[in-house]
């Protein structure tokens, strides 16, 4: 009696368990994994969206991509935002988080704190303030002007290369000091001892740098590459409201031509998004696959 | 006295070497704090003015803020902004604070199994499900509502992670002995789980907050039309004329900055625990 009643309450935990992770399991099943199926099914249909039917040959969408200009051009954008701008932002965080480590150093809450502010707007609001900054009556190219750098004003954004810049630089002012923030918490698990031998035996500065903080935070290295990753590969806010992906597509991202091909003015191609945005999908798991490789090859 | 007298030279030199630091760092933090008091200056000032390149304060704030209200339904908006975001950081605390404490304190290899499942479905693109979502939410009938906001952020394994990675420091003794003090499994985690957990809880709050505030991409799909438009969408339509008035612009940038801005100078320190927690 006694027994069967320990196994009632046994139960009734282990249900209450389940119970208590089933809604939010449930949601990202709904939210996220059938919706990932059902962009795979809706990537072999063509037609418009109230009528979609089996495309012929079923991977059309898929081979149409590779004569895609435009497709082309925003995944070269992209690639180009993440080869630039990532490696850059990460080394400048990871310095200036070692900076803020010392503790000998003055103001280090207060350098904290104004580097850490960019990552408080949002990335509409920044991304308005740059393309103003950057405008051809702007701020930029008035002070260039003053200073007698530039004699007419430079067209930033009507450029493909220049707008290439100003992207990249908007993005590495938003995001330096929000993985900063993660290095300096990796930095903080670390012997602040380890340091001083390092300084004791004569260690430059770089030396330290390179020899000692990044192999230590080399979990943390790989864990902010796969969000910068990952952030960069779904880039749209920026490319929207900054370029708009012009000048003539020259800056647009692939989240942003996706979102173009299902949503905006003109035809709604489901179909055609969806095989776009399955892609993008396969290149996020495969550069997260190869990022968590190369971190674990210490051991 | 000989030892004060040799202590002093020691500080100065490292404090010396640490000149290119602090002048390193003073460079990137101007850099960083730049725009944004630019963005502060220039609502105060004429379109002209802001194309002219004038960095301080001027007069026009009144005028600007009159053009704003005027032509955009900006308290419309702020309000939308603030009540979407508040209803998603309640609904999502909840939703994913359930899970992680079931996730850590009811573990098993099932659930560790469900979890890892769960976990892969940060490499989700969100572009990649707009589409059926769209499909869903409409069907639904729920478009231009708040349920057509927050579902797809209700539970993201980023928040479940959070919860369970802070669920350890929970004393599972506690536990056993509210059980035997006749308290249910519901009443552990409402009278005992979330009192302890306050400062997790802050963190996420700030987090989801933050993030519900400046969604773009989702909002900009669902919620179509001036009554339920929120701040970023507005600041983002008021961009697209051909003659854009910079001083109203910056003004309406303010406007969606400030409420974010705040949260990140009050809650700075929940802010960092939030973004860095669930990988302790």
């Amino acid at each position: 009696m006694k027994k069967k009643q320990g196994f009632g309450l046994l139960a009734k935990q282990k249900a209450a368990g389940w119970g208590f992770l089933a809604p939010a399991s449930l949601l990202i099943f709904i939210m996220s994994f059938y919706p990932m199926v059902k962009a795979f099914i809706t990537s072999l249909q063509t037609g418009p969206a109230a009528k979609l039917a089996w495309a012929e040959p079923i991977f059309k969408n898929y081979t149409r991509m590779v004569n895609d200009k435009v497709f082309l051009t925003a995944m070269g954008n992209t690639f180009l935002y993440l080869l630039i701008q990532v490696p850059i932002m990460l080394i400048l965080a990871i310095l200036l988080a070692q900076l803020l480590n010392n503790k000998d150093l003055k103001f280090r809450g207060l350098f904290r704190t104004l580097i850490f502010l960019p990552c408080a707007t949002a990335l509409v609001s920044y991304s308005l303030i740059f393309k103003t900054l950057f405008a051809n009556e702007g701020l930029i190219n008035s002070f260039l002007r003053g200073l007698g750098i530039i004699q007419e004003n430079v067209n930033w954004l009507g450029q493909s290369d220049t707008a290439k810049a100003v992207i990249i630089i908007a993005l590495l002012w938003r995001w330096t000091g929000y993985n900063m923030v993660f290095f300096l918490a990796g930095l903080q698990n670390i012997e602040y001892s380890v340091y001083e031998a390092a300084n004791i035996d004569g260690a430059s500065g770089w030396k330290t740098f390179w020899h000692i903080t990044v192999p230590l935070l080399r979990p943390v290295i790989v864990m902010t590459g796969i969000m910068s990753i990952n952030g960069t590969l779904q880039l749209f806010d920026e490319s929207v409201n900054l370029t708009n992906g012009g000048p003539a597509n020259a800056t647009i991202t692939m989240s942003h031509y996706i979102y173009n091909n299902a949503l905006g003015q003109g035809v709604a191609n489901f179909g055609y998004a969806s095989a776009l945005s399955f892609i993008v999908f396969i290149m996020v798991a495969i550069l997260a696959f190869i990022n968590l490789k190369v971190g674990d090859t210490r051991d | 006295m000989t030892e004060r007298t040799s202590r002093k030279p020691a500080v100065s030199h490292i404090q010396r070497k640490l000149i290119p630091s602090y002048i390193f760092l003073t460079i990137m933090s101007l850099i960083s704090v730049f725009p944004l008091y630019w963005m502060f200056t220039a609502a105060t000032n004429t379109s002209l003015e802001v194309a002219q390149g004038k960095i301080w304060f001027g007069s026009n704030l009144a005028e600007n803020y009159r053009n704003l209200i005027d032509g955009q339904n900006l308290w419309q908006a702020m309000g939308n902004s603030f009540f979407y975001a508040f209803v998603q950081t309640l609904a999502t605390l909840l939703i994913c604070s359930l899970a992680g404490y079931g996730f850590e304190l009811y573990h098993d290899k099932g659930k560790d199994k469900l979890f890892a499942v769960l976990l892969l479905a940060m490499m989700v693109p969100q572009v990649a499900t707009l589409i059926p979502l769209f499909t869903m939410v409409s069907k639904m009938k729920m478009l231009n509502t708040v349920w057509a906001f927050i579902i797809p952020g209700l539970a993201t394994p980023f928040m479940i992670m959070m919860f369970r990675q802070n669920s350890r420091n929970f004393p599972i003794d506690t536990m056993e002995a509210a059980r035997i003090d006749g308290l249910s499994e519901v009443g552990i985690f409402f009278r005992m789980y979330f009192p302890m957990m306050k400062s997790t809880y802050a963190a996420s709050a700030v987090i989801v907050f933050m993030n519900s505030w400046n969604a773009y991409m989702w909002p900009r799909t669902v919620m179509k039309g001036n009554t339920v438009q929120t701040m970023p969408m507005l600041i983002a339509n008021m961009s697209n004329g051909y003659a854009v008035d910079y001083g109203m612009l910056m003004l309406g940038v303010l406007f969606c900055s400030l409420p974010t801005i705040i949260v990140f100078f009050v809650l700075q320190k929940q802010f960092a625990e939030g973004i860095t927690g669930s990988v302790k």
